[in-house]
């Protein structure tokens, strides 16, 4: 199954794919694009973003592959719907996309074994997970400076569950930007596979249901601009799409 | 020990190296790599839900680990949304303040997340009042002590902080919303002081109160 959740009249639904790139309410009525506002599919706890978890990535950066998985943490703030918009601040001259298999815990535990961690997966997004490199600093980097900005890790459209993604370690990731090709790749090429992450995390925490894990990104990144139109999709979990505004724009009052 | 609710339930930040003993004592270190310079915005990290607990906790060290730092410190807590304030609208947004033991495992490095070291359960004992800044008064003028057993172990004024209240705010609230609920921590020392497994911990300070805690050991295999 596909959820979505959406903002339409006055209230908060949860919805399906409908017919015709509509989404369908509980009650089946279905309403077109354009009508509502996408929200994140999941309310969501702590998001865990990963660094450096595709080996290309790693060289691409010009880092040793890490040896334990580099894990950062995101705020509620960060997190983003469907067709939003993020911010480019003016001074920035380096601001790029990284398309993401977002993993969605549904199910409590603590110190889970890597046989069972499957059993704790809900289901999976795309995530953005967008950085602005002119704000790295050498201190807990990625600095949350870079990575925990306001509206700049869009999520979504659809939580697919579990059942839906036959083998999430061989999924193909890709971005466009303005249409055009710039980032492909392959989930197959994580160096610290779902699994492993589980393992790893809870090994000191306890994981909950909508707790997310932004899974890492592969080569291919590139420098986005106000105005660019960007679309992370990964095979069978969705397509993701933002826009990038500058300053005037995000901060216009209506 | 009495449990007790922890004052707040939002989300819960914090920043290193807001105080000059910490920089001071860092040092030359600070100039060469890893960091190749001093900071310059605010250091931030995330101290997620699950590490957030009353006093009166007991809190479970990771597999295989025997000593925690605790890191002294006090929690603005907000009342307003606070995004992209100046420093002069900080005060007005801020609901009170808190007394908090902010844990980690013993790390001497800075440069990469902490998030072992940080984020885990329990790592996060905060106090069961929020207190407003009218009480509170002059932040100079609070020292925060920490006992480990009875005995004091460290004393931390906050006349030294970096970044004051009103700075760190406008700073930190220009790029990340901070939502009424939350938490923004004003910083910890660098190696502040440890406590063993199987110690009572408490950190107070004049007119906040106090966050009283028991240390246990990690069970299991690291």
């Amino acid at each position: 199954m596909k959820f979505g959740r959406i903002a339409w009249q006055g209230a908060i639904h949860e919805v399906t794919p409908g017919s015709d790139a509509k989404v369908r309410l509980a009650d089946g009525r279905e309403i077109a694009e354009g009508q509502f506002t996408w929200l994140p599919p999941v309310e969501v706890g702590t998001v865990f973003a990963l660094g450096l978890n595709y080996a290309d990535h790693a060289k691409e950066l010009a880092f040793k592959a890490p040896e334990t998985p580099l894990v950062f943490l995101k705020g509620p703030n960060a997190i983003t719907g469907h067709k939003a918009f993020s911010r480019r601040p003016s001074d920035a001259t380096y601001m790029h996309y990284e398309c993401e298999l977002a993993v969605v815990i549904g199910k409590t535990g603590y110190r889970i074994a890597r046989e069972d961690a499957m059993e704790h997966v809900a289901g999976y997004s795309v995530a953005n997970d967008y950085a602005i490199r002119d704000y790295l600093e050498n201190y807990y980097r990625p600095n949350l400076r870079v990575k925990n900005r306001d509206a700049c890790t869009p999520l979504g459209p659809w939580l697919v569950t579990r059942d839906e993604i036959a083998n999430p370690m061989k999924l193909a990731l890709s971005t466009r930007v303005n249409g055009k090709t710039t980032q492909q790749g392959t989930t197959a090429d994580m160096i610290f596979d779902i699994p492993t992450l589980i393992a790893y995390l809870s090994s000191f925490m306890t994981l909950n249901p909508g707790d997310v894990i932004l899974t890492g990104t592969p080569e291919g990144l590139a420098d986005v601009k106000a105005g660019d139109v960007v679309e992370t999709e990964i095979e069978g979990v969705g397509c993701l799409i933002n826009t990038i505004v500058d300053d005037q724009t995000w901060s216009a009052t209506a | 020990m009495e449990a007790h609710k922890p004052a707040v339930s939002g989300a819960v930040y914090g920043v290193i190296l807001n105080d000059r003993d910490s920089l001071q004592r860092m040092g030359a270190a600070l100039a060469d790599a890893p960091y190749k310079g001093v900071p310059k915005a605010p250091v931030l990290y995330i101290k997620p839900a699950g590490t957030v607990v009353g006093s009166g906790a007991v809190v479970s060290l990771p597999a295989g680990e025997s000593a925690v730092e605790v890191g002294a410190t006090l929690g603005i807590v907000f009342g307003q949304g606070a995004a992209r304030l100046a420093p002069e609208a900080v005060p007005a947004a801020i609901a009170g303040y808190v007394v908090v033991a902010d844990l980690s495992l013993p790390h001497v490095s800075y440069y990469r997340p902490a998030i072992r070291e940080k984020c885990f359960d329990g790592a996060c004992p905060v106090g069961s009042r929020v207190v407003p800044g009218a009480e509170v008064g002059d932040l100079a003028s609070i020292t925060l002590r920490t006992y480990v057993d009875g005995s004091l172990v460290q004393t931390r004024s906050l006349a030294d902080l970096v970044r004051d209240v009103p700075t760190l705010v406008a700073d930190v609230s220009g790029f990340m919303t901070l939502r009424r609920g939350d938490t923004l921590l004003v910083g910890v020392t660098w190696q502040a002081a440890q406590a063993r497994a199987g110690s009572r911990v408490r950190v107070e300070a004049d007119r906040l109160g106090a966050v009283e805690f028991e240390i246990a050991a990690g069970e299991g295999a690291a």
